[in-house]
Order: C-alpha cells, then sequence, then structure tokens
C-alpha cells in the first residue's frame, strides 16, 4: 500500500507553526482544527455511549425478572426507543466520524480537512440535536414507538413526542450529511501528491465509501421523518390509509434508508481491522485490491436489499425470493473480508496487544453476528424469527461486538498517537477479557429466548425465559461497567505514563506513524512526500 | 496550487450537496412511484378507486373462488358495520352483490368512508367493483342505518392458485375533516 518518507524537515515545520491552540472554552467552541474536532466528536460518542448504555441497564433491570417490577411499560418503550436512537446516531456515528476527522487527514497527508469550518459546525449542533431528544423525557414522556418509528405508531399513535424526535434527527442527519461532504472532499482533495487511490490505506478507502452512502440516504431520512412529521401535526396522508396512503410505505421508505446505515455503522470498523491487523501481525494486508472492491460492492448490494426487513408484511412471493438472494449475496464480498482478515493473519508473526485483542474478537464476533443475519435472510424461516430476541441477538453482534469493538480497537491503537502516552496495559487488557466474556454472557442467551419465541420490545416475559434472562442481565450490567475501566485507562493514558515513540507499534504502517507522537497541533503543511 | 485546490472544494462541494438535494427529493418521490408500483402489481392490496365496467369476457365455470368478507372500524369510530355475509363462492367473471350494514349509533350526524384491502395482494388487481359505496363518503344522521350494496367480479385471467381472496374493509370517521 503506502510507503512514506517524510524529511526531518516536514515535522520541524509543524512544530514551529504560527499558532498553537487558543485556551479555554473557546478553543473548543471555535476551533477548526480537525484533531480538536475528532476528540470532541470522541468524547461525545462516549458520553452518548454512556447514556445509551444507562438505558440498557433500566430495559436489563425491568427483564431481570418475569413481571413488572420498577419501571411501567411506557416507560420501557421510551428506554429501547431512546437507547436505539442514541447508540446508533449518538454513539456508533459521532464515533467513526471522530475517527475519521482525527485520522484521515493524517493519513493522506493532509494539513487539515477541507471544510474545516463546516467541521465545526457539523459537530457542535449534535449535542443540540442530543439535547431535543433528551429533553422530552421532561416534557410529556420520550418517543416511545421504536427507533423504526413505523407508522402509525409515531404518527396516529404518538404520545407526544414525535416533533421532539423529528428535529432532533433532522439536525443529526444534517451534521452526518455535512460530516459525510467533509470526508469526501478531503479524500478526493487534499491527498498528497502521489497518493494514489489504490494507495491509501484502507481505513480511508472504508470511510470515503461510507461518506458516499451517507450523503444518498441521510436525506432520505430526512424525508421519512418530514413525512410523519406533517402525517402527526398538518392533517397529511402520506401513511394513513383513511387518506389514501399507505403504512407499508412507511416501511419501504424507512429502510431504503436503514439498510444502507448498517452498512454506514459496520463499513468503518472493516476499515479499523485491516488497519489493526496487518500492523499486530507483520504483515501486509492480504488482497488490498479485493478489500477495496468488497466494500464497494457490500455498498452497492446495500441499496437493493432494504425489503428483507419486511418479509412479513405481505410480499408477493417474488419479492421475497429477490430480496432474500440479494440479502444472501452480500454474504460473499463480507466472506472476501473475513478471509483476507485470516489469511493476513496467517503465518504472520503475531503478537496480543490489546488493539490485536479486541480486532480479532472482532472476526470472530462479527462473524456469528453475519451468520446469524444469513438465518434471518432466509424468507420461510424469517417468520418465525421476526421480531423475536433473535433479531436482537444478531444486531447486537455485529453493532455492539462489531462497530463498538472495533471503536475500540482504533482508540487503543492511536491513544499513544493522540495523548503522546503509552496506555496502561494490563487496565486495558481487563477491559478487553470483562468486555469480551460479559458480551457474550450479554447477547448470546438471546438467540435461544428469540428461536424460542421470546418477542421484542416487551417488558414481560412468559416463565420458561427466567432464567436465559437473569444471565443476560447479569451479563448486561457486566458489561456496562466493564466500559467504566475503558474511562479510566482513556484519562490516566491523557494524564501521562510511558511516553509514546513516534511509531509505538512496531508493525504499524501509514503517514500518521511520521509525526510524532503527541501529534503536533498541525501535521503536513507541507504535504509528505509518497513513494 | 493552494487558488486551485480552493476552487475544485467549493465546486465538489457543490455538486455533493445537490446529490443531498435530490436524493432528499427522490425520499419524496418514492410515494408516487410506490402507488404507480402498487397499481401494476397489486401490491399492497389495494383495488382500483373508480368503478369498473361490467365483464365481457364471459364465466369460467370450471373453478369457483371463495371471497371471504371482513369489516373494521378504525379507532374513534363509532358505527355499527359488517357484511350481510362473511363470504360467497363466486366463478370468475360472475357476478355478485353482497350488501353491507352500516348504522351511526351515536346523536349526532357524521361522514364515514370505508378503504378496501385484499389479501393476498397479487389478487387485488383482479378483484372489480362495478360499484361499490367505498368510492363515495356516507353521511349517516344520529341513529340512521344504511345497507350499502358492493357489486363486483373477479377477472377471468385471475392466476389459478388463487383460490381464496379475502376482502377487507375499514371504516372510518372523516366528520371532523370534512367540517374542517
Amino acid at each position: 500500500m503506502t510507503t512514506a518518507t517524510t524529511d526531518t524537515a516536514n515535522t520541524e515545520i509543524s512544530h514551529d507553526e504560527h499558532h498553537g491552540p487558543a485556551t479555554g472554552f473557546k478553543r473548543w467552541l471555535f476551533t477548526t482544527n480537525h484533531k480538536d474536532i475528532g476528540s470532541m466528536y470522541l468524547w461525545f460518542a462516549f458520553i452518548m455511549f454512556l447514556t445509551g448504555g444507562s438505558m440498557a441497564m433500566v430495559i436489563r433491570a425491568e427483564l431481570f425478572q418475569p413481571g413488572l417490577q420498577i419501571i411501567d411499560p411506557d416507560f420501557f418503550n421510551q428506554m429501547t426507543t431512546v437507547h436505539g436512537l442514541i447508540m446508533v446516531f449518538g454513539a456508533v456515528m459521532p464515533a467513526f466520524t471522530g475517527l475519521a476527522n482525527w485520522m484521515i487527514p493524517m493519513m493522506i497527508g493532509a494539513p487539515d480537512m477541507a471544510l474545516p469550518r463546516l467541521n465545526n459546525w457539523s459537530f457542535w449542533i449534535l449535542p443540540f440535536a442530543f439535547s431535543i431528544l433528551l429533553m422530552s423525557f421532561f416534557l410529556g414522556g420520550a418517543p416511545n414507538f421504536g427507533w423504526t418509528f413505523y407508522a402509525p405508531l409515531s404518527t396516529t399513535y404518538s404520545n407526544g413526542s414525535t416533533a421532539f424526535f423529528v428535529f432532533a434527527v433532522h439536525i443529526m442527519g444534517i451534521s452526518s450529511i455535512m460530516g459525510a461532504i467533509n470526508v469526501i472532499v478531503t479524500i478526493m482533495n487534499m491527498r498528497a501528491p502521489g497518493m494514489t487511490y489504490m494507495k491509501m490505506p484502507l481505513f480511508v478507502w472504508t470511510f470515503f465509501i461510507t461518506a458516499y452512502l451517507l450523503i444518498a440516504v441521510m436525506p432520505v431520512l430526512a424525508g421519512v421523518v418530514t413525512m410523519v412529521l406533517t402525517d402527526t401535526y398538518f392533517g397529511t396522508s402520506f401513511f394513513n390509509a383513511a387518506g389514501g396512503g399507505d403504512p407499508v410505505m412507511f416501511q419501504h421508505i424507512f429502510w431504503f434508508f436503514g439498510h444502507p446505515e448498517v452498512y454506514i455503522m459496520i463499513l468503518p470498523a472493516f476499515g479499523i481491522v485491516s488497519t489493526t491487523i496487518p500492523a499486530f501481525s507483520r504483515k501486509k494486508l492480504f488482497g488490498y485490491s479485493s478489500m477495496v472492491y468488497a466494500t464497494s460492492s457490500i455498498a452497492f448490494l446495500s441499496f437493493i436489499v432494504w425489503a428483507h426487513h419486511m418479509f412479513t408484511t405481505g410480499m408477493p412471493l417474488v419479492g421475497e425470493l429477490f430480496f432474500m438472494y440479494c440479502t444472501m449475496l452480500i454474504a460473499v464480498p463480507t466472506g472476501v473480508k473475513v478471509f483476507n482478515w485470516m489469511a493476513t493473519m496467517w503465518r504472520g508473526s503475531i503478537s496480543f496487544e490489546v488493539p490485536m485483542l479486541f480486532s480479532i474478537a472482532f472476526v470472530i464476533l462479527f462473524t456469528i453476528g453475519g451468520f446469524s443475519g444469513l438465518m434471518l435472510a432466509m424468507a420461510p424461516v424469517d417468520f418465525q424469527y421476526h421480531d423475536t430476541y433473535f433479531v436482537v441477538a444478531h444486531f447486537h453482534y455485529v453493532l455492539v461486538t462489531g462497530s463498538i469493538f472495533s471503536i475500540f480497537a482504533a482508540a487503543y491503537y492511536w491513544l499513544p498517537k493522540w495523548t503522546g502516552f503509552m496506555f496502561n496495559e494490563t487496565l486495558a487488557k481487563t477491559h478487553f477479557w470483562c468486555s469480551l466474556v460479559s458480551v457474550n454472557l450479554l447477547f448470546f442467551p438471546m438467540h435461544f429466548l428469540g428461536l424460542a419465541g421470546m418477542p421484542r420490545r416487551i417488558p414481560d416475559y412468559a416463565l420458561q425465559f427466567a432464567d436465559f434472562n437473569m444471565w443476560v442481565s447479569i451479563g448486561g450490567f457486566a458489561f456496562g461497567l466493564s466500559q467504566l475501566i475503558f474511562l479510566a485507562v482513556v484519562i490516566k493514558c491523557i494524564r501521562g505514563g510511558e511516553p509514546a515513540l513516534a511509531k509505538p507499534w512496531d508493525g504499524a504502517e501509514g503517514l500518521e506513524w511520521t509525526v510524532p507522537s503527541p501529534a503536533p497541533y498541525h501535521t503536513f503543511s507541507t504535504p509528505p512526500k509518497i513513494d | 496550487m493552494q487558488e486551485h485546490t480552493n476552487k475544485k472544494t467549493k465546486v465538489l462541494t457543490r455538486k455533493l450537496l445537490i446529490v443531498v438535494i435530490s436524493m432528499f427529493g427522490f425520499g419524496f418521490a418514492l410515494v408516487p412511484l410506490y402507488d404507480v408500483f402498487c397499481d401494476l402489481t397489486g401490491l399492497n392490496g389495494k383495488t382500483d378507486t373508480v368503478a369498473a365496467p361490467a365483464n365481457t369476457d364471459g364465466i369460467d365455470t370450471t373453478r369457483s373462488i371463495k371471497v371471504q368478507f371482513i369489516s373494521h372500524i378504525s379507532q374513534g369510530m363509532t358505527w355499527e358495520f359488517r357484511p350481510e355475509v362473511s363470504e360467497v363462492s363466486v366463478h370468475p367473471g360472475e357476478t355478485k352483490i353482497v350488501k353491507f350494514y352500516a348504522k351511526n349509533v351515536t346523536s349526532v350526524n357524521m361522514m364515514g368512508q370505508t378503504v378496501p384491502s385484499v389479501a393476498p395482494g397479487a389478487a387485488a388487481s383482479y378483484f372489480k367493483k362495478i360499484e361499490c359505496f367505498c368510492f363515495e363518503q356516507q353521511s349517516l344522521a344520529a341513529q340512521e342505518d344504511v345497507w350499502m350494496p358492493l357489486r363486483f367480479y373477479i377477472d377471468p385471467e385471475i392466476p389459478d392458485d388463487v383460490t381464496m381472496l379475502t376482502l377487507s374493509y375499514t371504516l372510518y370517521d372523516i366528520t371532523a375533516k370534512i367540517d374542517s
């Protein structure tokens, strides 16, 4: 892929930059520096991760025993809805945008993002979006119609929170779209001379493709929430059969956004592990170009499979078959990726630093999530799995042990570059092992619960599910607490520790390791030379 | 060099913004597209909203199809609403009349609108209504009741594997909408 020669003059120039960061609160409010904005995105995502996580704790506490103990069903629905919204739009997506901000300019040898002021704005509207969403808890109840806000639940039967929800989603959408435009323009216009597309690190490639997915589908989400808004408050009938509309159409439009959205949340994860696995296997990534093509074909396929979320809505047989086969086709490029990662590790000189541990766990556990996805893709059996805990198990395997584990891998991999210090390895390994054990205790039994018929989004369940649910809840609490270890590792690492070398991982490759640790406030003011 | 990059950035940003705006439009364009697609395929079980001409293709007496009738009342609607029979058996092409009973049990004048839906969806476009109360709005005075006719036939072109179909009517209260 990339071999870089950076003359030392380059790094010296960046030290002599004419101004450093401003001080105090204004530094963060007015910053246009991609590293500052990246850090803010990452902290914001982590705060949201803990917020959404505590809602998951409430859900698991209620489900610890059968019967209704702690919260009433309506509040339970608010918890599941807002947990989903926060984790998708508040934790995973901003965390990826934060990583993109921090790393993409440094990886392609650019001084900053292409549109720095837009960058500042796209971050700073996010806290407002989530304040609006969370405010609804105190103003008559938060959204309780599921994060998928199916009409008529979100229109006719809304508890009055639809307006909060719609405006929050609009702002989140604008933020993601601006972030995506920034990523595309940066990658297309700001690459260092000699950095051709096929020399870009795979991390950059996956964010590039993800950004295109974002600008293609986030506007569709904005459209569908607008329709929900006007149906609820302005008497239109997009989804209301009484006025000639069709509630099933809601699901078509929503999932036209929703399915590419799940790839928006996993393609960057592919990019991350494609960076870390070669570094700790001390080998080049196996099949670089096939990775690029696999990522592109997954992105393309994501647009023609949306109705596999709707097998039970009464589609004609031909439709079910089309969406079933297209969905299964996605397993091919995904399989290419998994085999490439395995081939990269094969006969590598592997060492198990924390980023590598998370990456290996990612490959194994994401594959489990992928397989349960294949099971759900089969239309005839989906009728049994639909809306059960099997689905919950599936998407938590791909999102938690997939996306979130990859974010942890990325955070541990680049923490030395960000802070200039090595993190506490023992504590970080504790975080990994606690997370690994608890996350499987949390999500694996959900497969069996789902197959046995336990429905999702219900605060109570039949007695025969009691034992598994108790174990799931214990796993949930343990996983939640384990994330506090991560917080401790990060805070300790920011405060000090063993100073990090410019390249703390001996197998790491890429331009970001040619600048000192911590990365200077301004890097690559003069573009590096790429061979 | 710097100026060149700035110009490229501006042009590209503008192009991407156009993509965003057109995708926003595309979201709304999906609404009529969906209707056209469903009209062509009968995907969502919607039947024609205008009366069909009488059948001229003859009657296929070699097979018969069971037609079930279901009536629903939407939330907040208080009328009584039911079909006179729960099912009939028809030959494709044969014209039948089925009556539906509606009664306004309240003490105020109200307007109602029924919306039909056929399952399986693939059969919807073969279900032809020559006369249907669902083509118009029903105005019932307080305590008034009415027998409303549905005259229909099934297009003989209907695929052989359809042996039974269900016609479901949902009755909505549209008094408030008409008043405003």
